[in-house]
């Protein structure tokens, strides 16, 4: 790491430095923010239950319940088994290490990272932690967040901290001449662009910062997105520098600083930046200018290509190992080299996620939806990522948008992004999805995903097809 | 973790090698939600052999297996260590084990102690001879004792070490705590919390 600039990732780290490694030993990190769900948690507490160990500390912890929870007959008992237990198992654990839980139902539950930033629990230079790789959505707040696994979360339960080993950093920048993005172009084009230009190996062993005018003029909701798809490009966490867009979306919100502490906090906040003087590891530009709507064509999230493309032929792929993966993508996708990416049909259309499944997206979706049809044989499922979510959208009126377009209007969890839960794809199905990862069989057995923005969700919903905004009359 | 100087217990003759974990415990016994109660899945596919050494008395109630070589091969689940201990067992003796399965162990406070194949063999014969005879591992001095049987094992110095100070990666980190409570010290605060 550099001796004289420090990047906005190595600045966080080192305030979080609670003792520093001795030769082959990895640093011990304070942990400030540990945010727990029903699936990757319950061997951890059991870990804790067998060696007589509390909590460490209860008021740096929050529960949520989310990939397990049915969206529909939300006041019933869960219907699957392994899904019942494991939420029931979280309850009980909650209650017994005192650990504060929104379940099902309660005002706050949704997708654990919806509900960390809304609360205002996120904040700018903080670490968070979660047994879920997409943890990485609160480092938009110029927070380090990372996902953990079971053994880990056992370890923050019980000590509040984490043995890392040091990483790299790589710098995203993203720029465009009047650092705004083309009509129709949101933050889910960008970071599928990205993938698909470092793959989805690219950011191993790395922290990536996004940086550039296009970055500084995003939304905070729009910055998520980026940074929750982070681990799609294999990084350890994913960063932007916090600004007065950040300040300006925490203000107010119940657990973000007060009064004084405000002020203090604000000004602490404006350190975290990457020194002029500093050095990262790697670099990466993206033409903002360059950017169109994207989607996935393959079962992994590198394979993307701009809306107006075809679908790749592997023939004309000189990569041997490149080539039989296409052709086995294809296979698994049911696809046709050089099909315009525009005809491919869809069945279903699933907008929410921890991707995208916050107010701003839900608005999006409901303007190209408003006035329009669904089309025939499409389903289409609007899950919104929290409750709050779910609430503020029936305020604005939006849920009778998305009924009166013939789409379903569910409620918060992570629903159709993983099928753990009963919305799932049934095989051969293709899907549009606003969520993050197209692997093979993720929205149920032989389901096919293709990743994209609500923009593109909406607009294919309405045509069938996978299509933009500006293919709507 | 509890720490490990000396363990003494029944002695349980496994003529077998080439243990894997999906032997010690197959796939289907994973989806639990807790880390205890794998002690049913323990060797599933061979108890319904009635002459299987773990269906008969005095060794159903053993504590130190004592196996061929090669033992905990294959897959890296933990749970292979769970289930051993879940059904009691503290140490186990095979004259080589999987380098995973030796990890897993030491992390979850299962003694793996490597013995020489021959000692194995005395061992066995003993505790087939006169079943029920109680083996007595000393971590320490890194000897097994039974009845007139004194023999040494081998095990790694930082296995060794963390078994005979009880220490789990948390306890390692614990070993910290000092370090850990000056840093809250120190937090300002502004920081959030979760409650209140």
């Amino acid at each position: 790491m550099s001796t004289t600039g420090r990047t906005l990732a190595e600045k966080v780290w080192d305030q979080h430095l609670v003792r520093k490694g001795e030769g082959q030993e990895p640093d011990l990190l304070y942990i400030d923010l540990h945010l727990v769900h029903e699936v990757t948690s319950p061997q951890a507490f059991d870990g804790l239950r067998l060696a007589g160990r509390p909590v460490r500390r209860t008021d740096l912890t929050i529960a949520t319940e989310d990939h397990n929870v049915p969206t529909l007959d939300v006041l019933a008992p869960i219907a699957d088994e392994v899904s019942r237990t494991q939420v029931d198992t979280l309850r009980r654990n909650c209650e017994e290490f005192g650990v504060e839980l929104y379940p099902m139902n309660h005002a706050e539950q949704g997708i654990v990272h919806v509900v960390g930033p809304q609360l205002g629990l996120t904040q700018p230079g903080t670490t968070v932690v979660c047994g879920d790789s997409h943890t990485s959505t609160h480092g938009a707040f110029g927070a380090m967040a990372f996902g953990i696994g079971t053994s880990e979360v056992e370890h923050v339960l019980a000590t509040q901290t984490l043995p890392l080993k040091a990483f790299k950093t790589m710098a995203i920048n993203v720029n465009s001449s009047d650092g705004t993005l083309r009509p129709g172009v949101t933050s889910k084009d960008v970071v599928l662009a990205i993938i698909a230009q470092i793959g989805t190996g690219g950011g191993q062993g790395h922290v990536l910062e996004y940086r550039g005018n296009v970055i500084d003029n995003l939304s905070m909701e729009a910055r998520m997105t980026i940074c929750n798809m982070s681990i799609e490009a294999g990084a350890r966490a994913g960063m932007i520098a916090p600004d007065e867009t950040t300040f300006a979306y925490l203000k107010g919100r119940d657990r973000a600083p007060q009064g004084d502490q405000w002020d203090s906090a604000v000004t602490a906040w404006r350190e975290l930046r990457t020194d002029d003087d500093a050095s990262f590891d790697r670099t990466v530009d993206i033409d903002g200018d360059a950017l169109t709507p994207f989607v996935t064509w393959g079962t992994n999230p590198g394979q993307g290509l701009p809306l107006a493309g075809n679908v790749p032929d592997p023939a004309a792929i000189a990569d041997e190992g490149e080539a039989a993966a296409t052709r086995k993508s294809l296979d698994y996708m049911g696809l046709t080299a050089g099909t315009p990416l525009r005809e491919v049909g869809v069945d279903a259309v699933f907008v929410g996620s921890c991707t995208n499944g916050r107010i701003e997206d839900l608005r999006s979706v409901a303007e190209i939806l408003d006035g329009r049809q669904v089309a025939k044989g499409v389903r289409m499922l609007v899950v919104p990522g929290s409750m709050r979510v779910r609430f503020q959208a029936e305020d604005e009126g939006l849920d009778k948008v998305f009924t009166g377009a013939g789409a379903e209007w569910r409620s918060a969890g992570c629903s159709m992004c993983l099928g753990m839960n009963p919305d799932q794809l049934a095989p051969g199905e293709r899907c549009a999805s606003t969520s993050n990862r197209n692997f093979e069989g993720r929205q149920g057995k032989g389901g096919r995903t293709h990743l994209v923005s609500p923009l593109v969700a909406a607009a294919t919903a309405v045509r069938g097809t996978l299509s933009s905004p500006e293919d709507l009359d | 973790m509890d720490p490990v100087s000396t363990h003494t217990g029944i002695g349980v003759p496994l003529r077998v090698s080439n243990v894997d974990t999906d032997q010690i415990i197959p796939a289907v016994y994973l989806k639990r939600v807790t880390r205890t109660g794998f002690e049913d899945g323990l060797f599933s596919a061979w108890k319904n052999d009635p002459s299987f050494v773990l269906n008969n008395e005095p060794f159903s109630r053993g504590s130190v297996l004592v196996a061929g070589a090669d033992f905990g091969t294959g897959s890296s689940r933990e749970h292979a260590v769970w289930a051993l201990m879940d059904y009691g067992f503290r140490v186990v003796i095979s004259s080589r084990f999987a380098d995973i399965f030796r990890g897993n162990s030491s992390k979850g406070g299962l003694v793996a102690a490597e013995v020489a194949q021959p000692d194995v063999e005395l061992l066995w014969k003993l505790l087939e001879n006169e079943p029920g005879t109680e083996v007595t591992v000393d971590l320490r001095e890194k000897t097994v004792q039974a009845k007139d049987i004194t023999v040494p094992f081998e095990i790694d110095d930082y296995a060794r070490w963390r078994l005979l100070e009880g220490l789990d990666d948390i306890g390692l980190t614990l070993r910290h705590a000092d370090a850990i409570d000056a840093f809250e010290a120190t937090r300002p605060s502004r920081m959030p919390t979760t409650t209140g």
